[in-house]
């Protein structure tokens, strides 16, 4: 009980402290910002229910006025700007992650960096597309070529997450919900 | 940690933040139904209170993320030849953006928390109010924490490689969330457990 509600409170923490932490250079030369990998590590090491919450409780915080995303922005203002969409899809990112990766035997490099794709990439633009159409103002298909851009970037850090979780695995046996 | 609410106490740090939140869904809602030129009007009143109470330059400095946001969303109307659209746009945006930074700004923390307590009450069997309460409280202590050990373990990497920092950085910061949330969970049950 205690552990379950641990984990989530630190990890949503862990989310905050990603965004804070210096540019890490990505392996491609473009420094990215960390915190959708985060969202990604979530799923994959919580598990669903615990990952949502996690990222839930991330987001509720952020939302009360503290300045926990990445460049110090927080506040209800943040859930109004064009990328509210891809916060609001953020837990049920986890979520979808999580799940995937509870399908799986065992926590593999190929397995968790699938499930990273399909809930850090594809839940994530299924809510971030319609957001950015609806707050810029475009049709979908145009909102969607146009968030693209982000895309690669994003593969990255499926990747790297899948790194780290297996890492983690290795690291601390049996502490990974897969 | 430091919060986004404005240390200058005003006029509307002393109304209940309910009502405040209410009347900014109310005001966000409206913005999105009403034709584009209301937008700056919307605009207008966040404005207009921000500078009646003092907050204006604290305000203006939020909008700084934005800005580029704004910015893009105007080329890419431009190029498609929708310029007053996206203008009608950016504007609203930036209007729901003013008036939640002005709530956020006027609203202390444990108001805030107050009123999302009260909006959580029907998960109440599901997630009991203390443990939720518990939770905030864990996330807020450990931000700061999190972030030094990040910082230190940064300042370690360059201490010892020319390469810039990369995903091991990631890993032992995750493993150390982990890690904490075990000894924190041990050290809660010691005390007799969130029940």
């Amino acid at each position: 009980m205690e552990r379950s509600l641990t984990r989530i409170a630190l990890f949503a923490a862990l989310i905050a402290a990603l965004g804070l932490i210096p540019k890490i250079d990505m392996g491609i030369g473009v420094p990215i910002t960390a915190q959708t990998l985060g969202v990604m590590l979530c799923g994959t090491i919580l598990g669903a229910r615990n990952g949502a919450l996690a990222v839930l409780l991330f987001l509720a915080l952020t939302a009360l006025g503290l300045p926990l995303l990445s460049g110090g922005r927080g506040g209800i203002g943040v859930f109004t700007s064009a990328s509210a969409g891809f916060l609001i899809g953020w837990p049920i990112a986890a979520f979808v992650t999580g799940a995937l990766m509870g399908w799986m035997k065992e926590v593999s490099t190929a397995g968790t960096f699938n499930a990273a794709v399909a809930g850090g990439i594809g839940v994530v633009y299924l809510f971030g597309v319609p957001g950015i159409a609806l707050v810029a103002g475009k049709p979908l298909v145009e909102a969607f070529w146009g968030s693209m851009v982000f895309v690669p970037g994003d593969v990255v850090k499926a990747g790297i997450c899948a790194l780290v979780t297996v890492a983690v695995a290795r690291a601390r046996p049996g502490l990974v919900q897969a | 940690m430091l919060t986004l609410t404005s240390s200058r106490h005003t006029a509307l740090h002393d109304w209940s933040a309910g009502g405040k939140l209410a009347g900014l869904a109310v005001f966000s809602v409206a913005l999105f139904a009403l034709p584009g030129l209301w937008s700056l009007a919307g605009l207008g009143l966040p404005l207009a209170a921000t500078l009646a109470l003092g907050l204006f330059p604290e305000w203006l400095r939020l909008f700084r993320p934005l800005v580029w946001m704004g910015l893009v969303i105007l080329a890419w109307h431009g190029l498609t030849g929708t310029a007053p659209e996206g203008l009608t746009a950016v504007l609203r945006m930036f209007a729901a953006f003013g008036a939640a930074n002005l709530v956020t700004m006027t609203t202390r923390l444990t108001d805030m928390q107050a009123v999302f307590l009260w909006l959580a009450r029907p998960l109440a069997p599901v997630i009991p109010p203390a443990r939720l309460a518990l939770a905030m409280a864990l996330v807020i202590r450990f931000v700061p924490v999190l972030a030094l050990r990040a910082d230190q373990l940064s300042q370690a990497w360059r201490a010892r490689s020319p390469r810039r920092i990369g995903w091991p950085l990631v890993f032992a910061i995750t493993l150390a969330a982990l890690d904490d949330a075990e000894h924190v969970a041990e050290a809660l049950q010691a005390r007799g457990g969130t029940e």
